[in-house]
């Protein structure tokens, strides 16, 4: 290796590599130090556990960590089961395949802000759609997104109608590459519609349901664009999740170095689903 | 027996597939209909443009369309440059510390510019770049994912090719130019794809470093049109809706089976 090709080598990744820097390590970095320091919106220049200790008073954090949860806990299964369901119907001899398709994919290449302006008609308390269906059957009507009750599941229903179709897509190039013979197979035995996909179909599609899970986790904490136009987080807090109450308190409360700490904390929840994640990938290379 | 859960799943998908699809239907509906008609559905409702025009004149959409493009061509433009020249030096030069620095650049896949809004914002207030297309592009122009993704690509391209223009006398960028890239253009394309609907979509970084509609793209912009206390109508945002996602609506449909393809591939990995 001649000492000039290291030159170069460096020089092209030099762009990248700076802004690389720039605007993810630095911040990190920059996070983490700023957390120690400073309380509420001073700074000060002694290293504090000050702000670590509010995080523990902080009534507002659990209820933000146990929404950010329990979104995780039932937009990722059901996003899931759909995108199965959705596969296997789409790479199936239906007729009109080509158009559910599409269909299902269509909420992925949509701005997730425009369409929630139309979810917010759907959900809104007099003249919204959801209400209105209800009062055909009798009934007097929900306040979706204003009762504190409902505005969490609300949101989590625009999600999944998000997510669906895109982790779809993942499922499908994993049925194209299922061995048909294997389906042959199970025809001579007579085998049910359900055991062929208990036995085959599914066992050979968990490393593409670990991967999507890991990606749905992921997302479940880093997309909060709809609550922008849905609920704000409200009411009460009880449909905020941790990135948005990062927004508030960098942006509407001015309390950076709180903010500060819900970084780190949002940091940490994401490199442990990034560990999580190699494991998993480990495993994908082991499945083949 | 097997007849009917045959039945009964056919009619599943097609009510999965029109609830999918409900939204967008429901917004050209509310669209091309006078407001009466936004909660009302009726055959012989009189088709209108008027909400359209109302919207137009509401907001400025063409300046906010012009940012948008704007800025997902110049986030697309930046990213395709540096990450061609990482993916190839990480892909084919052996340096000291490459391991290192690859793993490095695979830490931002998890790490998205988005959760770090706080100090990002104020490296760009002291960069003097806030409100400009150039505060909301500069984080994502070194992208992990497509430097992978060019880095997978390029190290299927035979050797060979490489010795051979070498031979020519091509330097190192004329290599990279006339021998990695072309062999690398469906991975362009797919990514290419991949990221334009994401900065499109884009809303929270956008939302953060941009005040005013100089630099506001569609998506800030339709979070305050669309907002309860400016008061417009259903018809109206939806046809504001409609505008806001009409170019890329239709990009997807006439791309419509190269976008999948490309986000099955980029997945895929």
């Amino acid at each position: 290796m001649r000492p000039s090709r290291q030159i170069q080598a460096w020089l092209l990744l030099l762009p990248a590599l700076c802004l690389l820097m720039a605007f993810t390590h630095y911040p990190v970095i920059k996070t983490i130090v700023r957390s120690f320091f400073g309380f509420g919106t001073r700074w000060e220049a002694q290293a504090s556990l000050e702000n670590y200790r509010y995080l523990l008073e902080d009534d507002v954090l659990m209820q933000v960590l146990f929404n950010s949860f329990l979104y995780a806990a039932i937009t990722v299964p059901v996003s899931i089961i759909l995108a199965i369901a959705m596969a296997l119907w789409v790479n199936s001899k239906m007729a009109g395949k080509g158009f559910l398709r599409t269909a299902y994919f269509t909420p992925t290449v949509l701005p997730m802000i425009s369409v929630a302006n139309i979810w917010l008609f759907f959900y809104s308390p007099e003249i919204g759609l959801l209400n209105k269906l209800l009062g055909l059957v009798g009934h007097s009507g929900v306040n979706w997104l204003g009762d504190p009750s409902f505005s969490l599941y609300s949101l989590m229903a625009m999600t999944i109608w998000k997510e669906a179709g895109f982790f779809m897509i993942f499922y499908l190039a994993a049925l194209q590459t299922i061995d048909t013979n294997l389906y042959h197979a199970a025809a001579i035995e007579n085998a049910g519609k359900w055991t062929i996909f208990k036995r085959i179909t599914f066992p050979l599609l968990m490393p593409t349901t670990l991967f999507v899970m890991v990606n749905a986790l992921l997302n479940a904490f880093k997309l909060v664009d709809h609550l922008f136009i849905l609920t704000k987080g409200g009411p009460n807090n009880s449909s905020n999740l941790l990135l948005y109450y990062i927004f508030e308190t960098a942006f509407s409360f001015f309390d950076t170095a709180y903010a500060a700490v819900l970084t780190v904390l949002l940091l940490i929840i994401l490199v442990v689903l990034a560990l999580l994640q190699f494991g998993v990938i480990e495993k994908r290379v082991h499945y083949r | 027996m097997n007849r009917l859960t045959r039945y009964v799943s056919v009619m599943l998908a097609w009510i999965l597939g029109f609830i999918w699809l409900f939204p967008l239907i429901y917004a050209i509906w509310a669209a091309i209909h006078p407001p009466e008609f936004a909660t009302r559905f009726s055959l012989f409702a009189p088709l209108t443009m008027e909400n359209f025009y109302a919207a137009w004149d509401q907001a400025p959409f063409l300046r906010y369309m012009i940012n948008t493009i704007a800025i997902t061509l110049l986030i697309l433009g930046g990213q395709l440059v540096l990450c061609t020249l990482a993916a190839y030096a990480l892909a084919r030069m052996e340096f000291f510390g490459r391991g290192f620095i690859f793993a490095m650049v695979l830490m931002q896949l998890m790490v998205v510019p988005e959760i770090l809004i706080v100090e990002n914002y104020q490296t760009l207030a002291g960069l003097n770049l806030i409100d400009t297309y150039w505060g909301v592009a500069l984080p994502y122009f070194a992208s992990a994912f497509g430097i992978f993704l060019l880095r997978q690509t390029f190290k299927t391209v035979p050797e060979d090719l490489e010795n051979a223009a070498k031979i020519e006398g091509c330097s190192v960028l004329a290599i990279i130019w006339k021998v990695y890239v072309p062999l690398a253009k469906p991975t362009y394309l797919a990514f290419s794809l991949v990221s334009i609907s994401y900065h499109w979509n884009n809303f929270l970084w956008p939302l953060v470093v941009t005040n005013t509609e100089k630099s506001r793209p569609l998506t800030v912009g339709m979070s305050i049109f669309g907002a309860p206390e400016s008061g417009v109508d259903w018809s109206i945002i939806s046809a504001g809706t409609l505008i806001s996602v009409g170019p890329l609506l239709i990009l997807f449909i006439l791309f419509q089976r190269q976008f999948v393809q490309s986000f099955m591939q980029a997945g895929i990995k």
